[in-house]
């Protein structure tokens, strides 16, 4: 198998790109698997390859009911970052965030890995206390975090709406060390690695029931017939509720849409990643000079991948109120991507009452960041049967046994978080 | 989304607040119920693909709750009714 380089692309570019070869291949699927992950996302692409790499695990298949990288991780906003304040979060977070930067080199793709730094705006003192906290717990966790004040962010956006008169922009804190990934190529490279090392990557083949015997999991009925497996992992967020259905199981989340945009494609203008701290608002410039910006989900249970009106309204009122200067961009595109709203806002990977069959999920929106930690932990929790360090609170019992992780304080109301 | 408003008639969506779903309305007894049945209705959720009976509270208009009946697919409300004659035929007081 070709291994990408400098080299090797001049060597193709001279004698006319011929010589590119799929990049994975279309096996059929085998009878039984020790290890079989259902979907085909980037939680479930990196899980295989951490599977196969990390922890020596063989026998290995991903299945996928569309296509691989076809559901939320092509259609989030590219952030990654680990700017979170709870102990449950942001270790796991923070580990994730260190995957990033060396994902490139391990998986030999450019994922266009791009440390052009987060920055939360504070618009009040209260909130200035507020980010101070969590600068300092994520600090304490390992991360970078910075305070700025009104004249350091000014120095980078002089054209930020500084003086509004409800909302004034007092400081930030930043993460020199977040920014933004091309979505698809995390997908394209994880799958890619986790092929090389021999997983059997099965697109087009949906889990439609889960066979169970005495409480253990013998495999999966899908669309391309029964495949038996000694574990099952779902990495299916967004229609967790739906496959974990066929192991009997109601999951303490809800699926809601969330919406992403982006305008025409404009001048450089914003050279990192910045959301506004009094509404809900969050914007990058993507290499292609398109603004990328969304807000927040739609309110109501939804599987339909596209929002509707209000809340693009609101979104563009949240942007207008931050830059001014945007008013006469046009919007070029707008999507929606189904996410799992958990009960505390925050993920689940764990066991299941049944034997074999693990689960992970309750992304919320704040999935992308998370792939790679969330696979390797993933991994972790199926080969060795019990949690990452980093992912040890990620667990189905916080919510009995009152151990949430809330990082907004709202309560068992997913639509809030 | 327009909410056809059993009293008020036609109403955006955007009028209204949403809580979940409507299954809510059944919440167990707080005195024979043990910490795992209240768990399971506070915590979990059908969350169905398709059809899905759920509270909206009309906050900007009569602040009544009503069960809207929605596929969760196709975004198209297919019944809405007062939450308070939804209790009452489950045999509640109001």
């Amino acid at each position: 198998m070709m291994r990408y380089s400098a080299l090797g692309v001049i060597a193709q570019a001279l004698t006319g790109h011929r010589g590119w070869k799929p990049v994975w291949r279309d096996p059929v699927p085998q009878a039984s698997y020790d290890i079989i992950i259902v979907g085909g996302g980037g939680h479930g692409l990196a899980t295989a390859y951490y599977l196969a790499k990390e922890f020596g695990q063989a026998r290995i298949a991903v299945l996928e009911k569309g296509y691989l990288g076809g559901g939320n991780v092509g259609r989030n906003t590219t952030i990654i970052r680990s700017n979170y304040l709870l102990d449950g979060n942001e270790p796991f977070y923070e580990f994730s965030l260190k995957l990033w930067e060396g994902l490139e080199q391990d998986l030999n793709y450019n994922a266009m890995v791009s440390q052009r730094g987060i920055m939360n705006l504070i618009h009040t003192d209260a909130q200035r206390d507020a980010f101070t906290r969590r600068g300092n717990a994520m600090i304490l966790n390992g991360a970078d975090a910075e305070l700025l004040d009104k004249e350091q962010v000014r120095a980078m956006y002089p054209w930020l709406n500084f003086d509004n008169a409800r909302f004034p922009i007092k400081g930030a804190l930043a993460q020199r060390r977040g920014g933004t990934v091309r979505h698809d190529a995390v997908a394209w490279g994880y799958a890619r690695a986790a092929d090389l090392r021999g997983v059997d990557l099965i697109q087009n083949c949906e889990v439609t029931g889960m066979r169970i015997e005495n409480g253990r999991i013998l495999g999966v009925e899908t669309s391309r017939g029964f495949i038996g497996a000694r574990k099952v992992g779902v990495a299916v967020a967004g229609s967790s509720s739906r496959v974990m259905a066929h192991a009997g199981m109601r999951l303490p989340m809800e699926s809601h849409v969330l919406q992403a945009f982006v305008s025409e494609g404009l001048k450089p203008l914003i050279d990192g990643v910045m959301t506004f701290g009094a509404g809900h608002f969050y914007v990058s410039q993507s290499d292609k000079g398109g603004l990328v910006f969304g807000g927040d989900i739609d309110g109501y249970n939804s599987y339909a991948q596209r929002g509707n009106l209000p809340v693009i309204e609101d979104v563009a009122e949240g942007g207008m109120a931050l830059m001014p200067a945007i008013g006469r961009a046009r919007l070029l595109r707008t999507w929606g991507g189904i996410m799992d709203m958990s009960m505390d806002g925050s993920p689940i990977i764990d066991r299941t009452p049944v034997d074999g069959l693990y689960f992970n999920g309750g992304w919320c929106y704040g999935g992308f960041k998370a792939t790679p930690a969330s696979g390797w932990c993933f991994a972790h929790l199926l080969a060795k049967d019990e949690p990452h360090k980093t992912a040890t609170a990620y667990r189905f019992d916080r919510f009995l046994k009152g151990l949430m992780i809330d990082e907004k304080g709202q309560g068992a109301q997913p639509n809030l978080h | 989304m327009i909410i056809n408003h059993p009293i008020l008639g036609p109403r955006d969506a955007q009028e209204f607040v949403y809580l979940g779903d409507a299954a809510l309305m059944g919440r167990p007894d707080g005195m024979t119920a043990g910490i795992e049945e209240f768990h399971d209705w506070l915590y979990n959720r059908d969350n169905p693909a398709g059809e899905h009976r759920e509270l909206w509270y009309h906050e900007q208009g009569d602040r009544s709750w009503l069960v809207v009946t929605r596929n969760t697919v196709t975004h198209e409300i297919l019944k809405v009714e007062l939450a308070r004659d939804v209790a009452r035929a489950m045999g509640r007081a109001k």
